[in-house]
């Protein structure tokens, strides 16, 4: 019990650091719904979906799986800079739980998401969005989304704890993030890549979700590559796999490393 | 009682080829302050992590306050205050946002983590800044907002990491008031620190460590007479150099320094203060007012440079001239 008080405390801690410096909400907010824009107005218009109600609506699920994948990064980059200032030595000095601070950073950051993710969403209705499935569906993307978010989380503590310094943190992270993020179904089709590029995109967990939620929106999803694969088939349920697959590797992994954690 | 055992400590990175700590042994008695004495990278951090359950030893045995610290971390973090080297707070939080978590985390409720900031930023004449980020806050009050943190929940035993590296002489003069504060109250306190004043002031013992085991141990007076005693110097001017040293000389008798550029009349004395008083009073009775007068005991950096210059006998020359310059920064 005491175990989840300790997390809670340190999720608070973030949450009251989003108050007293506000600029981190209003830019990670930002950046995605300048995305949408971008691609919503250069790309939309070139880029043919045959879908009812245009680009749109195949972009939005994409975006939304881009912005919760790159929760990797602020869990990284705010881990590393912990590490840095020495305030993990004073965590690990106190009689906490041994997996508080890493739970209540990536609950933290999964949290933020809820905000990052609204705000996208209103934004995307504005510019064309109308996904059709029903309210039911259309919670259970975002749960979906929150998910994935906090899975990549646990991925980010990894990196924030080994590299123990802020900006190789953002570097890094960016460096395994945006290709992932590209090299799948979230913008484009992915026919158009060369053959062995088609493999990868296809069992990337960034196009399993964008392809489930699209599923969950309302939509089919004509980004796929070849039809008939068992990602492609099913990608709801290889993005849940993919989702245990990250937390039973990273959850331990991360635990350990922060118990190990020095500066 | 001792509060603090430390029992041949081995810790070695890089696989082996550095030894951060190489057969470590000091212990500290209950409610005493020691110091830990040494020059960047003699193993004073990583004693002080592995006392504070941040590292696991190679080898070697350490308990606090009876605990073990590599078998039961759990409860050695529960009586223990560490505050480091560089200030750990959240630096974009306030100064009382930041102990309130701390108190959070230290298990109090939300209201006795409240009555305590109330009580911790009042000692640390905090009170005013409590609502301001702390990167906004001086480097001293940085430092102090840090120890604050490390005392909600008064710690038996206390560690401090170079708790004035890098602060300014106010700042410096600041922290000292407050750790003597804290030592009145009765809390063991092992505090790291590369000046040596910075011991001689704040520490009941003091433990030299050099390439990551101590090599002289003993209070302030005693490792100064370990290198030496008390030497009598006197400053007089020009024309009275001569009768001056007739004086010393009937008082020490032996190996008298004279440096006429300072004018300083110097030789060892046994009889520290007498010897002191028998000068000044022969020297009136000549009616020769002497510029200076005193008794020298040997600095402790003189403590240092003899200790480390010893270990370093073995070596070749060379080597003991390069040691030594690096000693001396």
């Amino acid at each position: 019990m005491s175990a989840v008080m300790d997390a809670i405390v340190i999720t608070k801690r973030q949450l009251l650091q989003l108050t007293r410096v506000p600029e981190v909400l209003l830019f990670s907010t930002i950046q995605p719904i300048m995305f949408v824009l971008l691609f919503r107005y250069v790309f939309g218009g070139s880029i043919d979906t045959g879908q009812p109600g245009g680009y749109v609506q195949l972009l939005m699920p994409g975006i939304f799986v881009q912005t919760v994948a790159f929760t990797l990064a602020g869990t990284a980059v705010g881990l590393a800079a912990d590490m840095q200032k020495g305030l993990i030595d004073r965590f690990r000095s106190l009689p906490i739980s041994r997996s508080a601070v890493v739970f209540g950073r990536t609950l933290g950051d999964g949290a933020l998401n809820i905000v990052v993710l609204t705000a996208m969403g209103i934004t995307g209705f504005i510019v064309g969005w109308r996904p059709s499935s029903g309210f039911f569906n259309i919670v259970l993307g975002f749960i979906f989304l929150l998910v994935f978010g906090f899975a990549m989380s646990w991925v980010g503590v990894i990196i924030g704890l080994s590299v123990r310094e802020e900006r190789v943190a953002q570097n890094a992270t960016f460096i395994a993030v945006f290709p992932l993020t590209f090299l799948s179904n979230a913008f484009a089709p992915t026919t158009g890549m060369p053959k062995p590029l088609q493999y990868v995109a296809e069992w990337n967990p960034v196009s399993t979700m964008v392809a489930g939620c699209r599923e969950l929106f309302g939509l089919t999803n004509e980004f796929g590559a070849t039809a008939g694969s068992f990602p492609s088939e099913n990608p709801l349920l290889m993005s849940l796999i993919y989702m245990v697959i990250i937390m039973a590797i990273f959850i331990p992994l991360s635990v350990r490393k922060y118990n190990k954690a020095s500066k | 009682m001792k509060a603090i055992i430390a029992e041949d400590l081995y810790k070695s990175y890089n696989k082996g080829s550095v030894k951060a700590l190489d057969g470590l042994n000091l212990d500290v008695e209950e409610g005493t302050v020691l110091g830990v004495l040494g020059p960047n990278g003699a193993g004073k951090t990583t004693t002080v992590r592995v006392l504070a359950t941040l590292l696991t030893p190679d080898s070697g045995r350490a308990t606090v306050a009876g605990i073990d610290v590599v078998k039961n971390p759990d409860e050695v973090r529960k009586i223990i205050g560490l505050s480091g080297q560089y200030a750990a707070v959240d630096e974009t939080l306030t100064g009382w946002d930041n102990l309130i978590m701390f108190g959070r985390l230290y298990h109090l409720s939300t209201k006795q983590a409240k009555v305590r900031a109330i009580e911790l930023l009042e000692q640390f004449s905090l009170t005013d800044s409590a609502k301001r980020p702390i990167r906004t806050y001086s480097g001293g009050m940085r430092r102090r907002l840090d120890l604050a943190a490390s005392l909600i929940i008064k710690p038996k035993v206390l560690f401090l990491d170079e708790p004035t590296t890098g602060l300014d002489p106010r700042g410096r003069q600041d922290m000292w008031g407050v750790i003597n504060e804290l030592v009145k109250g009765g809390v063991t306190l092992l505090l790291t620190t590369q000046y040596l004043e910075e011991a001689d002031q704040l520490a009941d013992e003091i433990a030299v460590i050099d390439h990551g085991k101590v090599i002289a141990r003993g209070t302030s007076d005693s490792l100064k007479k370990q290198v030496g005693g008390e030497r009598l110097e006197i400053v007089v001017e020009n024309q009275y150099i001569a009768a001056a040293k007739q004086i010393v000389a009937k008082i020490s008798g032996s190996a008298i320094n004279v440096d006429e550029g300072l004018r300083q009349i110097s030789a060892p004395v046994t009889t520290g203060s007498k010897a002191l008083i028998e000068a000044a009073k022969l020297l009136d009775e000549q009616g020769i007012h002497p510029l200076d007068i005193g008794l020298k005991r040997p600095s402790l950096d003189d403590v240092f440079l003899s200790l480390t210059g010893h270990l370093a006998e073995e070596k070749t020359e060379e080597d003991l001239a390069t040691s030594g310059k690096k000693r001396s920064r």
